[in-house]
């Protein structure tokens, strides 16, 4: 589904990853851990294509990232849920329509949706406050608002950057659920986190990989986690 | 047409995902109004000085007098010489001396009807009509003036030509203003929407990050700066229309400044000015759309 090989990146400065290789399979469910400023959320964009590694090649659905124009990278990214670790949203549409904006973007029936909407608003708690702008949430409510987004596609697969950081645990059971439950429909899932109990919750109930980042590279985590 | 449809119609939850742009609105709205004013006045300046031009180069009537002042007895040659010269001179349609009853007859608002024209040593009149192309005026004097001494050739032209060449720079010059403010308002909406575009690089940025295609966002600015060009434009050919129509009516002097308004199938200019100019809002926004996104990927 989405593949890294050999993969180099630097910001500019010195290497922040170097060597890397990894590889998510369709229907796996991965979490990618590692210190803060070790590089999770870099890895993430390098899977979206935000960043293109300096070195190195990566391949999404079959493709290479490389050779994708603009119009082929938004196709691409229709079928990739996103949650960005700063949840970014457009601050003056209301939050609903933030949720729906990736079905107004590809032209999807908004009317069609709306019921999905609705749905999907309650399942992350925040059907009161579907007509909030997104600067007036909490930071949780963003992570709920952003997730929801992600998800509302149906994306063959779910790349999320710390979605619990700021919720409490009940909630971010809630939502791990809800990735789980994507999890089962055969959708791929990435979580990047340094919450343990995140991980060790999910491992109790999925087929949980954990990768992790140290030494500038991507390794697979001992049986500890 | 499906594509003019769309744009019109849009999609109203597409619209919405830009921002609305305050500044940049009203700025593309007062500009587009004014050009639309100035292009009225440009226009009405231009299609007046057009239509003078047209009638007073109409008036010079294409005729011009050849004078013959000869002693009496050699009169009928030097007219018949000078009918012979005109005969064999390109561009000119027909000339035909004067008879004495049509000669007297143009004297006598002054002389009253009964001049003796046979005992006053009266000059003879050859009435020239001008074909087309006309006949070259200075030639054509040198020629008599070699082969019949006594003709004066009058092409009125003379003293109305420079009017009729005033005329027609006052038109071009009308035409080359309105060219000019077409720029000028290209140049200020391609400035407004690449300033709108830049001050919503963070919606750009998330819009591409849900997957929205370069077309989509493009058409999310190009829209609402076309929409905005047409109320402007609409709004200012209606107040410059209104200004042209409060100018004094046509009819009283038929002096060149009251000619200034719209006649008949002239009317179609002023109301072509707000879609030509959506039209020119559609081109120049639509370019600088293309230009940033490309920046910003
Ligand atoms: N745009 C940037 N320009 C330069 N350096 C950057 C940029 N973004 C991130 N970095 C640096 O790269 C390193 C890795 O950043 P990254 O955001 O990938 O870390 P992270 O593992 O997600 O950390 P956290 O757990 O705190 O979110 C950090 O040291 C950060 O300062
Ligand atoms: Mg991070």
């Amino acid at each position: 589904m989405i593949e890294l090989e050999q993969v180099a990146y630097s910001y500019g400065g010195g290497e922040l990853l170097s060597d890397v290789s990894l590889r998510l399979n369709p229907g796996s469910f991965h979490f990618l851990t590692g210190p803060s400023g070790a590089g999770k959320t870099t890895v993430l964009k390098l899977c979206y294509g935000e960043l293109q590694p300096t070195t190195g090649r990566i391949r999404a659905f079959e493709t290479d990232m490389r050779a994708l124009d603009r119009d082929q990278m938004a196709l691409m990214r229709r079928r990739m849920g996103i949650v960005h670790q700063d949840c970014r949203f457009l601050d003056h549409l209301p939050v609903a329509d933030n949720v729906a904006l990736p079905l107004t973007v590809s032209g999807r029936d908004f009317a069609q949706e709306s019921g999905n909407l609705s749905e999907l608003l309650s399942w992350v708690g925040l059907s009161d406050r579907a007509d909030a702008r997104p600067p007036e949430l909490s930071g949780g409510e963003r992570q709920r608002a952003a997730l929801a987004r992600a998800v509302i596609m149906s994306p063959d697969i779910v790349l999320a950057d710390e979605p619990t950081g700021n919720v409490d645990w009940d909630m971010s059971q809630r939502l791990l659920q809800l990735l789980i439950e994507l999890n089962r429909m055969g959708k791929t899932v990435l979580i990047a986190t340094h919450d343990l109990a995140l991980i060790r919750a999910a491992k109790s109930q999925v087929q949980a990989r954990v990768l992790r980042i140290s030494n500038r590279r991507v390794q697979l985590a001992g049986a500890d986690l | 047409m499906n594509a003019i449809m769309k744009l019109v119609m849009g999609d109203a939850q597409a619209d919405r995902v830009v921002p609305p742009t305050g500044f940049t609105a009203r700025l593309t709205l007062f500009a587009s109004g004014a050009m639309a004013f100035l292009t009225v006045f440009a226009l009405a300046l231009s299609l007046a000085s057009g239509r003078l031009a047209h009638r007073w180069g109409e008036e010079l009537a294409r005729s011009a007098t050849i004078r013959i002042s000869a002693p009496a007895d050699q009169m009928a040659a030097q007219t018949e010489a000078a009918l012979t010269v005109l005969r064999q001179t390109p561009g000119i349609a027909s000339a035909r001396a004067l008879t004495d009853e049509e000669q007297s007859a143009l004297l006598a608002p002054w002389f009253g009807a009964d001049l003796p024209l046979d005992t006053l040593p009266m000059p003879r009149l050859i009435e020239v009509v001008e074909g087309y192309p006309p006949f070259d005026a200075q030639g054509l004097r040198l020629r008599l003036a070699a082969e019949v001494p006594g003709a004066t050739l009058d092409d009125h032209t003379r003293w109305r030509k420079p009017l009729v060449d005033a005329a027609q720079s006052l038109r071009r010059l009308g035409w080359l203003s309105i060219l000019l403010i077409g720029g000028a308002m290209a140049a200020m909406i391609t400035l407004a929407a690449q300033a709108a575009l830049a001050a919503n690089h963070q919606v750009i940025e998330v819009l591409r990050l849900v997957g929205a295609r370069d077309g989509y966002i493009a058409l999310a600015f190009v829209r609402r700066f076309t929409i905005r060009a047409f109320i402007g434009a609409a709004v200012g050919v209606s107040l410059g229309l209104l200004g042209v129509m409060l100018l004094p009516s046509a009819s009283d002097e038929g002096g060149f400044l009251t000619g200034l308004g719209f006649q008949g199938a002239s009317w179609i200019w002023p109301i072509l000015i707000p879609p030509l100019g959506a039209g020119m809002a559609l081109l120049s926004t639509g370019a600088a759309a293309r230009r940033t996104l490309r920046r910003l990927s």
